[in-house]
């Protein structure tokens, strides 16, 4: 391993109009890492998570994955903007899993999986199908290739779609509070298969999350956002248990 | 569990009002059919003349092909109109604002008069001899004004309507595809239209069937569509009044087919965003029929779209 991290911020700040958002954000993970960010709503966690893979624009500071920067390329000391042909091959790179699942409601659990492959990195329909059908198997789907979303539970709605990220042999993995819009008794399907891709694939993850017994047993470090600033970092279990800050005890003494 | 049986409430000025409705519209029909100087066996004879049915192919040659100019060129200028590009967007947003803002009918007649103002038109490279041209007499065919007027114009409201569907598409879908690395284009073509369709299909429809009408406007650039037939055999006969029932007979049946098609278009673009589709006519018409006395009924069997054991 190079030891290159594989997320690297530097000072990045995101305003939306006038309000500001994240404040000068530092942070590393390196490969292979389960990072678990936490913190109130409006922390700016789920922000910070969208300008990894360029969703949103960052206004300042630097952010790099895998050592290239995002959104722009460095030629001698200026940044050129890149354009959107190679912004889209970057974002490939990178899976994402959203709060509210975002399926695609016309198609298939299968074809929610090939649909990427196929049509962005071109690849064969033989093999992406063999390798989304072993998908959908690793997350407990294998008989529900053919169902259509909305006749999935939200448990297995949020699989498919992790197994759609998975489908683009992502080499990062975003989550964005995958379990906020489930119903308590789905949620740990969830959490077992996000568990299951740390734990055999090693998967680099960075997940903005409320579970915190997930943070604890999953995670190799955790992050405290309040106010668009990390307030505190460490291993969750020291995070958890002895928290060092003011705004990281009082959040735990209201979530936990 | 045992049925109410009550005496329903009774509405009798629903009976007064029908039976006065059917009264003045049998006076009224009867009135018309035989008026003094409209000569049936007229309407009868041209009801499936030659002539007549050639226009009405006219007709609907023209509603399918200004339509399906409408339809394309309404995908394009909504694409445009939501396009991050500020060229793009204020490219279609004159137009629209033009084609809208203007009658068809000036619009018709300002194509088939484009040779009053340019004598030739061609393609080249400008200040210069270099390209091809052509007599815009020559070029502009009733067929082709009336399809620039009438396809022009449908682009900018059909435009109107794409736009609505691809805005109903929840934002989430467009992130889901974006950050799997798609591109704009292919977003919009796999993801956004596909869905956008069900709010797209119904005022299509509409349009369709104003479109049947309003292309009777092409008489005005010469097209010999049914309603420019209908006044050239008029003028040499003189019988305008039966002409107009063969043409307004025609119309109906061709909007009653295309009103029938769309309720089913619609009916089937509903699934899945109701529980339970409401019942079709001939449904609701063979329900009576067998349960004569008994209230309407609410619970019927839900349509087999989902199964039962995936919920």
């Amino acid at each position: 391993m190079s030891g290159r991290p594989m997320v690297k911020a530097e000072a990045v700040h995101k305003s939306f109009g006038r309000l500001e958002v994240l404040k000068g954000i530092d942070l590393e993970v390196q490969p292979k890492e389960v990072m678990c960010v936490i913190g109130p709503s409006g922390s700016g966690k789920s922000t910070f998570l969208r300008c990894i893979n360029h969703l949103e624009k960052i206004d300042a500071g630097r952010l790099s994955v895998d050592g290239e920067l995002v959104g722009y390329r460095q030629v001698g000391d200026r940044l050129h903007e890149l354009p959107d042909r190679e912004v889209c091959k970057k974002r490939s790179e990178i899976g994402m899993v959203f709060q509210h699942f975002n399926l695609f409601p016309h198609m298939t659990a299968l074809e929610n999986l090939i649909e990427a492959p196929i049509r962005v990195k071109g690849e064969n329909r033989a093999t992406v199908l063999g390798r989304a059908r072993s998908l959908l198997a690793r997350v407990g789907l294998k008989e529900k290739e053919g169902a259509y979303p909305r006749q999935l539970s939200g448990g297995q709605q949020q699989r498919v779609a992790i197994a759609r990220a998975l489908a683009m042999d992502p080499k990062l993995m975003l989550f964005d509070e995958p379990t906020s819009a489930l119903d308590p008794e789905l949620v740990g399907e969830v959490l077992d298969v996000m568990r299951g891709l740390a734990h055999d694939l090693g998967m680099t993850m960075i997940v903005v999350t409320h579970e915190m017994g997930f943070a604890r047993e999953v995670g190799d470090s955790l992050v405290f956002m309040d106010g668009g600033v990390i307030v505190e970092q460490g291993k969750p279990r020291e995070v958890l248990s002895n928290p060092r800050q003011e705004r990281t005890r009082s959040f735990l003494s209201k979530v936990l | 569990m045992e049925a109410i049986k009550a005496i329903p409430v009774r509405h009798p000025w629903r009976w007064v009002v029908a039976a006065f409705i059917v009264v003045f519209s049998a006076g009224a029909i009867y009135t018309v059919a035989t008026a003094p100087n409209l000569r049936w066996p007229v309407v009868q004879h041209y009801l499936l003349q030659d002539r007549i049915l050639l226009g009405l192919v006219g007709t609907l040659e023209l509603t399918v092909l200004a339509m399906a100019i409408g339809i394309v060129l309404g995908i394009l200028l909504a694409v445009m109109r939501l396009s991050p590009n500020p060229v793009m967007s204020t490219v279609s947003w004159f137009y629209i604002w033009f084609f809208r803002g203007t009658p068809v009918l000036v619009q018709l007649f300002f194509w088939w008069n484009l040779g009053l103002i340019l004598p030739t038109i061609g393609l080249g490279i400008p200040f210069t001899d270099v390209g091809w041209h052509a007599r815009t007499s020559d070029l502009i065919t009733p067929l082709l004004a009336s399809l620039l007027g009438l396809g022009l114009n449908e682009g900018a409201y059909m435009a109107e309507i794409v736009r609505a569907g691809i805005i109903s598409v929840e934002h989430g879908q467009t992130e889901a595809a974006m950050a799997l690395g798609m591109r704009r284009a292919q977003v919009l073509q796999r993801i956004i239209l596909p869905q956008a369709m069900r709010v797209i299909i119904p005022p299509t429809g509409n349009e369709t069937i104003s479109m049947l009408k309003t292309s009777s406007l092409a008489f005005i650039a010469q097209y010999g569509e049914m309603f420019r037939v209908s006044t050239e055999i008029a003028a040499f006969n003189f019988r305008i009044v039966e002409l107009l029932l063969v043409i307004s007979f025609w119309y109906l049946i061709c909007t009653s087919i295309l009103t029938v098609g769309q309720y089913y278009i619609e009916r089937y673009f509903a699934r899945g965003s109701q529980r339970e589709l409401p019942l079709t006519p001939i449904q609701r018409f063979r329900r009576m029929l067998f349960t004569f006395h008994a209230p309407p009924p609410t619970q019927l069997q839900a349509p087999p779209a989902i199964p039962s054991e995936h919920r």
